[in-house]
C-alpha cells in the first residue's frame, strides 16, 4: 500500500486477542494519535456527485 | 524458430496418435501479424497448425484448468511456472498436463514494434530470422534485432527454461545472468509517498476497466471474481480515479507470490497500461521477505498459505 502512495502511518496492523482489553485500548489511542498527526486523508477518497 | 514450429507439429502429432493426450493447446497464427493466438488440437492431422516464433507471448497455462481430457500443452519457462503454479494450487494433476517445454529467447513486443513503425503506416506482415524480425507494410520493410524489442519482462526474465517438463523440443537455452528484474521497483521504491501517488496515479490514468488483464492473466480463475460482485460490491465499478487503482492494487494482491511476470496482463491491455509495476512490487517483497518466487517447485507450498516462525511480523503491533 505504501508503495503505492498510502502515507507510511496511515496503515497498521495489530494483534490483540478477545482477552487483551488493555492493549486494545492503546492501540486505539496510538492510532488516532498517530492518524491523527497526519491528518484527514485526502487520497484514495472518491468524491461522489451530488445527486439532488 | 522454424525448426521449433516443425518440432512442435511432430509431437503434437505423435501425441495424438500415440493417444497420450486427447488435446494438444499450442499457438497458431493469428489474423493480424504479431499476435498469435491459442489453439486447440483435437486430432493428429490438425497438427499443422500449430506455429512457433517471437509473438507467442501469451500464457497457454490460462487454457488448462477445468478440463477433462488429458492435455499436451506447448510452454515456455513462464508458461510452465504457471504450470507448476495450477499443480500446486490443485487446479490440475501433474498426470493430467503433458508439458511440451519451449527454451524461450523472450517475447517480441508487439506495441514496441508498432511504436517503431508507427510513422511508416500498418504492418501488413511480419517474419523473423537469425535472431532478427522484419516488419512489412504496403511502403516499407523494416528490420528489428530481436533483443531491442523484446516484451519488457522478458528482458529481465530468470527463467528461460521451462522448470518442468514431458518432453523437451531443443536444448535448453542459456538463463540471462547479471540483470537486476527489479531495477524498476526499486527505482519507484525512492520516491515520496507524494511522487508515488501520482506515478500511479498516472499509470492507470488510461485504464477502461475492460479486465482484459484479469481475464489473461493464469492466476485469476475464481469463479467470480471481485470486481464482478455486486453483492457485495467490494471495488466501485467507474472509471473513478480511486475506483480503477483499488482495482490495480487488489488485482496484485490476488497475484501475490503467485505471479510469474510472464507478462500476459501487460500484453493484452489495450491501452498500454504497465500493469506489472504493481505486481512486481510483491513479487520483489516475496523474494525478499520470503526467498521465494513463484512457480519454481512442486515440493514447497507458496509462502503465503504457510506458517513459518521466522516469518517477518514487525508491521505487526
Amino acid at each position: 500500500m505504501t508503495h503505492i502512495g498510502i502515507e507510511p502511518g496511515r496503515l497498521q496492523f495489530s494483534w490483540i486477542s478477545s482477552a487483551e482489553a488493555t492493549k486494545f485500548v492503546d492501540v486505539v489511542k496510538d492510532v488516532t494519535d498517530a492518524i491523527r498527526a497526519l491528518g484527514p486523508n485526502t487520497h484514495f477518497v472518491k468524491t461522489l456527485p451530488k445527486v439532488a | 524458430m522454424i525448426d521449433y514450429t516443425q518440432k512442435i507439429r511432430e509431437i503434437a502429432a505423435r501425441l495424438l496418435k500415440e493417444g497420450t493426450v486427447d488435446m494438444v493447446i499450442g499457438f497458431r497464427k493469428g489474423t493480424v501479424p504479431m499476435m498469435n493466438e491459442p489453439c486447440f488440437i483435437r486430432k493428429p492431422e490438425e497438427a499443422d497448425r500449430l506455429v512457433w516464433d517471437s509473438h507467442c507471448g501469451i500464457n497457454l497455462a490460462n487454457y488448462l484448468y477445468d478440463r477433462k481430457e488429458k492435455i499436451g500443452v506447448v510452454a515456455k519457462g513462464c508458461d510452465s511456472r504457471n504450470i507448476v503454479t495450477h499443480i500446486v494450487e490443485n487446479k490440475i494433476k501433474r498426470e493430467q498436463v503433458h508439458v511440451i517445454g519451449v527454451p524461450c529467447t523472450g517475447m517480441a513486443d508487439k506495441r514496441r514494434i508498432g511504436a517503431l513503425s508507427e510513422k511508416d503506416g500498418e504492418i501488413r506482415e511480419v517474419s523473423e530470422k537469425e535472431g532478427r524480425i522484419t516488419v512489412k507494410g504496403d511502403s516499407f520493410t523494416k528490420t528489428f534485432e530481436k533483443k531491442e524489442v523484446l516484451q519488457d519482462n522478458c528482458t529481465t526474465c530468470l527463467h528461460r527454461n521451462p522448470v518442468i517438463h514431458d518432453e523437451m523440443i531443443a536444448e535448453p537455452v542459456e538463463e540471462q545472468t547479471g540483470i537486476d528484474p527489479f531495477e524498476d521497483v526499486k527505482r519507484i521504491e525512492a520516491l515520496s509517498p507524494e511522487e508515488k501517488r501520482a506515478y500511479f496515479q498516472g499509470l492507470v490514468a488510461d485504464c477502461i476497466r475492460c479486465y482484459a488483464c484479469r481475464n489473461a492473466c493464469p492466476l485469476c480463475y475464481c469463479p467470480t471474481c471481485f470486481v464482478d460482485e455486486s453483492r457485495p460490491q467490494w471495488v466501485g465499478k467507474s472509471i473513478d480515479p480511486t475506483d480503477t487503482m483499488t482495482f490495480h492494487f487488489l488485482r496484485a494482491y490476488h497475484c501475490a507470490g503467485r505471479c510469474t511476470d510472464c507478462g500476459a496482463c501487460e500484453r493484452a491491455c489495450p491501452v498500454g497500461i504497465r500493469v506489472r509495476q504493481f505486481t512486481k512490487k510483491l513479487n520483489k517483497d516475496c523474494v525478499e521477505l520470503f526467498d521465494w518466487e513463484a512457480g519454481l517447485t512442486l515440493d514447497e507450498r507458496p509462502p503465503l498459505d504457510t506458517y513459518r516462525p521466522q516469518d517477518p511480523n514487525d508491521f505487526i503491533k
